[in-house]
């Protein structure tokens, strides 16, 4: 029960956009389309799960003082792993996210869950933790995506559901962005309180 | 386990292992993948050749060309017949005038200097806007926005607000402008030998007889 709620609090109880306002800016940044969103959602969830693993393995072998630095290091190895194999094996994602996949390194979601999740707690709440922190995050950000894409150009990856011409192309630029964005948090704050 | 204390040696041996441990990991990921990013670049550039391209059978010895206004030089991929002819060619050009800053776009013109085709390689315009240059340009339909066939020769192509003939992208004229300056570029660069002199080359009908403006 209690690695379920690890897991499964990432989605609405505690997601890392909707709730939480975590990494706003690859959440305006890369949400012009709902593919982009899950894109990015699935490289950030990569990483998150990774940094996790590994940062609850070594939180007794890294003394106090250092371990933000080691952190750090262990984050921005696995975002640049995902960087070259997003590069090698899905090119032209890498090239519609661009400078927000290294951005992933500072993404306050990621060392977020490792100073305050992973390096407390064992392996596998750690893990689980980072799954569902990542998973809630590509959802939200697939979301975010597709409303945009929806509103500002009539499709959803990529598939019409009514002619561009009738689209609101401010749902496409960044002001449309934080529209949605608030729109969509309204939503689930009151779905969140109705629950509690 | 205890945690170690936080003294000098411990902090340099625990920071000195996880940056062993990272730069060794990332040699392993980065050879694992260098084969793979180089095709996938290769790839893009071959496809982009051949869609800009009529039919040919080989392509020459990429050179480069250093356009008159521009600082980096332009590549241009000439395309041959069996017989080792020319039958047209590839320019890799580009713009630093586009909303988001720089667009590299593969065009192709054949004998005649006539654009035979074009793809957008790289850009970071708005999407939905300026992102649409690839589909606007080439869209048989409206004459106007089409530019597939045009011989630019001297006359630089240039969207109606500033004189010229062809429809810029709805509410993306910067777009436009950008993307036409990097054809321009790409003609005035690779294309010389038709501009100065007599060319063989022929204009569109309906573009014959209107001369750009400057405004």
């Amino acid at each position: 029960m209690n690695q379920w709620k690890n897991f499964s609090k990432g989605f609405i109880k505690e997601n890392p956009v909707f709730v939480l306002l975590l990494g706003m800016c690859p959440t305006l940044g890369t949400t012009g389309s709902a593919i982009n969103g899950l894109g990015m959602g699935l490289a950030t969830t990569f990483v998150l799960l990774m940094s996790n693993i590994v940062v609850s393995l070594v939180k007794n072998l890294i003394p106090d003082k250092v371990r933000i630095p080691a952190f750090i290091v262990i984050i921005a190895t696995f975002v640049t792993i995902v960087q070259m194999a997003m590069q090698a094996y899905a090119p032209a994602l890498y090239e519609s996210l661009g400078l927000f996949i290294p951005l992933i390194v500072v993404n306050c979601i990621i060392l977020g869950r490792a100073e305050a999740f992973a390096s407390k707690n064992t392996l596998v709440s750690s893990a689980l933790d980072g799954l569902g922190i990542g998973l809630g995050f590509a959802f939200a950000l697939t979301i975010l995506g597709g409303v945009r894409e929806l509103l500002g150009s009539g499709k959803i990856f990529n598939i019409t559901i009514y002619p561009e011409n009738y689209g609101m192309l401010l749902f496409i630029l960044a002001p449309g962005a934080f529209i949605a964005l608030g729109y969509i948090i309204a939503l689930i704050s009151k779905l969140n309180k109705q629950k509690a | 386990m205890a945690k170690p204390k936080s003294n000098f040696k411990n902090m340099v041996i625990a920071l000195l292992g996880v940056t062993l441990v990272a730069s060794a990991s990332l040699g392993l990921v980065y050879d694992a993948t260098k084969a793979p990013i180089a095709k996938a670049e290769m790839d893009k550039q071959t496809n982009a050749i051949a869609a800009v391209l009529p039919a040919f059978d080989k392509l020459g010895e990429t050179y480069k060309m250093l356009p008159a206004d521009g600082k980096d030089s332009i590549e241009i991929f000439p395309a041959l017949d069996a017989n080792n002819t020319e039958v047209g060619k590839a320019v890799k050009t580009y713009t630093n005038k586009g909303f988001s800053g720089y667009i590299e776009i593969m065009v192709g013109f054949d004998k005649q200097g006539s654009i035979s085709g074009f793809k957008v390689l790289k850009h970071a315009e708005t999407p939905g806007l300026g992102s649409k240059m690839d589909e606007w340009f080439s869209n048989a339909e409206k004459e106007s926005q089409y530019i597939i066939g045009l011989t630019p020769g001297n006359s630089a192509l240039k969207v109606k607000k500033d004189g010229g003939n062809i429809d810029a992208i709805t509410a993306a004229t910067i777009s436009s402008r950008a993307f036409l300056d990097a054809i321009n570029r790409a003609n005035a660069t690779a294309n010389s030998q038709y501009i100065d002199g007599s060319s063989s080359a022929t204009k569109k009908e309906d573009h014959k007889e209107q001369e750009p403006q400057i405004q």
